[in-house]
């Protein structure tokens, strides 16, 4: 337990609203520290994507509180917290979910254009920078459509990245690839926590994927039943949930 | 190039058929606007000008906007008793007084005035009576304040002068009489006077109503004709500024006291039939741009359908609801701005067209092209117009565009 935290959830719950109310998560507590590769595991339906839209600011719990760095976002509004999910968090999503009409390259500079801190310039510089180093420096100018699922994922993984996010929180992010590029996209993600200090928390039910990483949060019908480090894998801060 | 402009413009470029219908269905409403707002313009400008220009701008009658009171009336009106059957007080018909209050207007700052004198006559030529208005003038004051000696097709005004007896008639009257410069013909009036005089000039002012129903002597003539010495009915004004006519006539009025009538007073009944033409022209055309943003509208509203996945993505890469509303409404202004500058050049090309135009109206004798204004106040009224129903157009699919939420898109995509 070393790193500060980044991202805390105090006894977060998300009901959806409706003739019958669906608890989508409850009772979730749990704190996410700097340079933590964590991995959210758990049968369909158990609350993983719900409970990373909650952490990823997409979505309001109807109990509980989110803070990142400290900070708690619940009294945040939509402008507010769309400016914190630029400045501080990164998704990456099971399908890439690029820009069609943009390069790759485009898709990349897409968020620190949003943001507009650095010039034209460095912002291509940066983007060029990342996706040479995931090994698509010859792929820049193509549309997403002209280049493979793994090599789509990659770029995904480098806009995350565009505006360095303090965690990058990704949704089944090797779900729809074969195992090479399954293998190649973990590859990054440790090489980024263990090589530049990035705090990831991945949803997967991939579970090599999850074997993987230093710790692992598993859900059951919204819950935290387990919450610890993985074999073999350095001791990571947990909280076994209460319940 | 701004983030949210950038992808509005990818969307569009991607959409290439249905963007260009889009912005064809705009420039077709800017083009049809310039064209029509310029024939309606044109027309209107026209007429109004003909009608400042054959008709003194403010004229003084020898008549009471409120008849005046009788004495009785005055000294017994709030009385007890009804009085019935008052014989009003003759008055003496004509302008107290003219030549002083000539003088006094004429020193008015950029006005010019002229005395006349006017009454019904009948001109009989050979077996043919025709009735008209004799209009007694001074040449000298009379080409200040009227279009006449433009008008002028034989003879000149100051012929009046070196002529005893002289008349001016309109073209269509002489033609009408079968008499032409040189004859005399006989002018009886209402008083039961009649005289001899003698054609020097024809005038045409193009409106069949003067050109057949006027005719100029000098006002010392008229005034022997009418049997009215030393009167004047009417002082015409004729301003360097037409449109102060309404104020300087209110002004007029209450220094002289008789009636000052300017040419929007008279011309009032048939002002308003522009204005209600203006207002229907404007509502055509309007609809035309309607249905044009109803395209902008049908193709905002499909990028917002096929891209609500790309807007969940964006949201969560931190867009905003304003940005993701500005980037649908960047694409409603851009359709606009390029079918207003397609329009222009329409509408240009169409106004070229119609200059090209000439035909002979009835009642005219040379062929006339299309009176066609062309203000660029109109482009940019047409532009702004076809920018603001873009906008509106735009904004509901992009209002609905920044309400979605990310999460309920990502949910179903996952």
């Amino acid at each position: 337990m070393t790193g500060a935290a980044v991202i805390e959830a105090r006894g977060v719950g998300r009901v959806l609203p409706g003739p019958v109310p669906v608890t989508l998560v409850r009772d979730i507590d749990m704190t996410v520290r700097e340079a933590e590769f964590v991995a959210v595991t758990g049968p369909s339906g158990s609350g993983k994507s719900s409970l990373l839209y909650l952490l990823g600011l997409l979505d309001h719990p109807t109990s509980g509180r989110i803070l990142l760095d400290g900070e708690d976002t619940t009294a945040l509004d939509e402008r507010g917290l769309a400016d914190t999910r630029l400045r501080k968090i990164g998704f990456v999503f099971q399908f890439h979910f690029l820009l069609p009409e943009f390069t790759v390259l485009g898709n990349v500079m897409v968020p620190m254009r949003r943001l507009g801190r650095l010039s034209e310039t460095a912002m291509r510089e940066r983007a060029e920078g990342l996706l040479a180093d995931f090994g698509l420096a010859d792929q820049m100018t193509k549309r997403p459509d002209q280049v493979s699922g793994g090599q789509r994922q990659r770029v995904a993984i480098a806009r995350a990245l565009a505006n360095r996010p303090r965690v990058i929180l990704c949704d089944e992010p090797t779900g729809n690839l074969d195992t090479h590029s399954s293998a190649n996209v973990f590859e990054i993600f440790a090489g980024l926590v263990h090589a530049q200090g990035a705090t990831i928390v991945a949803v997967t039910h991939d579970l090599d994927f999850a074997a993987g990483t230093d710790r692992r949060i598993h859900l059951v019908d919204g819950r935290i039943v387990e919450d610890g480090p993985n074999r073999g894998a350095p001791a990571a801060a947990g909280t076994v949930a209460a319940s | 190039m701004a983030i949210d402009f950038s992808i509005a413009l990818t969307h569009l470029r991607n959409r290439r058929r249905q963007t260009a219908v889009s912005v064809m269905g705009v420039a077709l409403g800017v083009g049809f606007f310039v064209a029509v707002s310029s024939l309606m313009r044109g027309s209107e400008r026209d007429f109004i000008e003909k009608l400042v220009d054959s008709a003194p701008h403010i004229t003084v009658k020898d008549e009471y906007r409120q008849p005046p009171l009788q004495p009785v009336e005055r000294l017994y009106g709030a009385g007890a008793v009804s009085l019935r059957s008052l014989k009003p007080r003759d008055e003496v018909r004509g302008i107290r007084n003219y030549k002083a209050k000539l003088e006094v207007l004429s020193r008015l700052d950029g006005v010019a005035v002229a005395p006349a004198l006017l009454g019904q006559v009948i001109l009989r030529y050979g077996a043919k009576d025709m009735s008209a208005t004799l209009n007694g003038i001074e040449p000298a004051r009379e080409r200040l304040v009227t279009q006449l000696v433009d008008d002028m097709i034989v003879g000149a005004l100051d012929d009046l002068e070196t002529t005893a007896n002289g008349i001016i008639i309109g073209r269509s009257l002489a033609g009408k009489l079968k008499a032409g410069v040189g004859d005399n013909i006989s002018v009886i009036s209402t008083a039961g006077v009649v005289r001899k005089m003698k054609v020097v000039g024809l005038f045409s002012t193009g409106v069949v109503a003067i050109d057949e129903g006027t005719v100029y002597a000098l006002i010392k003539k008229a005034q022997v004709l009418l049997d009215r010495p030393q009167t004047a009915n009417r002082l015409r004004l004729r301003l360097a500024e037409p449109n102060g006519a309404l104020a300087l006539a209110a002004d007029i009025e209450a220094r002289v006291g008789y009636l000052a009538e300017s040419w929007q007073e008279a011309n009032e009944d048939v002002l308003s039939v522009l204005v209600i033409r203006n207002a229907i022209m404007y509502s055509i055309v309007g609809a035309i741009l309607v249905v044009a943003s109803f395209g902008i509208f049908n193709i905002i509203s499909t990028v917002v359908l096929e891209k609500t996945r790309d807007i969940a993505i964006l949201k969560s890469m931190g867009f905003n609801a304003g940005d993701i509303r500005r980037i649908f409404l960047i694409e409603g202004v851009l359709v606009g701005i390029a079918g207003s500058v397609l329009g222009w050049v329409i509408g240009y090309g169409m106004l070229a067209g119609l200059a090209t135009i000439q035909f002979k109206p009835p009642g005219f004798t040379e062929e006339q092209g299309f009176p066609l204004y062309e203000g660029v106040d109109q482009y940019l009224i047409a532009g702004g117009f076809a920018l603001l129903s873009a906008t509106l157009a735009a904004y509901l699919p992009a209002r609905r565009a920044s309400a979605l939420r990310p999460v309920d898109i990502l949910r179903g995509a996952a």
